[in-house]
């Protein structure tokens, strides 16, 4: 800890405490609304009416823009799930277990978005809607690794037992993490290999290449936006009977 | 310069683009209104509770 500034250790510790927080990201959320909806205006501009059609799919191509994006943001809010979760299983943080079970509905979100644009780009251009290939049933069945954490959640009455459950649930459902993002290398089958994240260089030209990364970070604010709603309201629920809430729903009335 | 409807019929893909577009902004939506509509419930459950 000495290695760490004592302005750092503090905000962490503020922000560990949930009036502080709910307080905190009511100041914050105008500004990551501002970000978000210039972020999208230009990723949508640009993918939408700047990038050329590609020479090979067209027009139907440009469901990347929310595709991809979307695809990405399924991996990445699992592990940012399964991480606070594993914080909240070892440390015992509320706000962190209040992460990690708000964080599953917005993952099954996208990952319900990125199977059916998904769907909706493969029949023009494969001819199906639907394939039993490695990329496609991996993603499915992380869409039920959301559903179940939420059902786990739901179905134990006791809260702080709950965000147990689920961290087991999700730090064992990381294993899926690696197999969604290699399938497409390990098994050659009919969705396209990566384009971005080669290691050499992209395959994809830069004004295509740029308003699809203006979009991947205009969810990545989304994610924050959404993901504090569902944190503040959580919050309340679980704190309804210490004084700050008590003291808040006096001055609302 | 690109006509307004040659930009919706987006060279014949125009259901596969629309629709995956259109689904995605509903879903998004409805991520941000659930919150909303829960916390304003949460609000009136226990101001009754007091009374």
């Amino acid at each position: 800890m000495f290695l760490v500034p004592n302005a750092v250790v503090r905000f962490f510790h503020r922000m560990a405490s949930p009036p502080h927080f709910y307080v905190f990201t009511e100041c914050v959320m105008p500004w990551l609304i501002v970000i978000f909806a210039l972020l999208s205006a230009a990723g949508l501009y640009g993918g939408l009416y700047l990038a050329p059609a590609d020479y090979q799919q067209g027009d139907s191509y440009r469901i990347i823009y929310i595709h991809v994006p979307s695809a990405w943001m399924s991996l990445f809010i699992y592990v940012a799930m399964a991480i606070t979760a594993a914080i909240g299983l070892i440390w015992r943080i509320k706000l962190a277990e209040i992460i990690a079970i708000s964080s599953a509905p917005i993952g099954a979100s996208f990952t319900f978005i990125a199977l059916v644009t998904g769907s909706l780009w493969g029949k023009p251009m494969w001819g199906t809607w639907w394939v039993w290939d490695a990329r496609l049933t991996s993603e499915l069945i992380l869409l039920f690794l959301y559903l179940g954490v939420i059902g786990l959640y739901g179905a134990i009455d006791d809260k702080r037992v709950a965000s147990k459950a689920i961290a087991i649930l999700a730090l064992v459902g990381v294993v899926n993490i690696p197999i969604i993002h290699y399938s497409v290398e390990w098994w050659n089958t009919l969705h396209q290999g990566p384009t971005v994240t080669k290691m050499d260089k992209p395959s994809i030209h830069v004004s295509m290449l740029i308003p699809l990364l203006f979009m991947a970070l205009s969810f990545k604010f989304y994610y924050l936006i959404a993901l504090l709603q569902r944190v503040r309201i959580e919050l309340l629920r679980r704190e309804r009977n210490s004084q700050w809430v008590k003291t808040m729903l006096l001055e609302s009335k | 310069m690109m006509s307004m409807q040659e930009f919706f019929a987006m060279g014949g893909y125009a259901f596969y683009v629309w629709t995956s577009y259109g689904l995605t902004l509903l879903v998004l939506l409805l991520n941000i209104i659930i919150p909303i509509v829960q916390r304003k419930q949460f609000f009136r459950q226990s101001l009754k509770r007091k009374r």
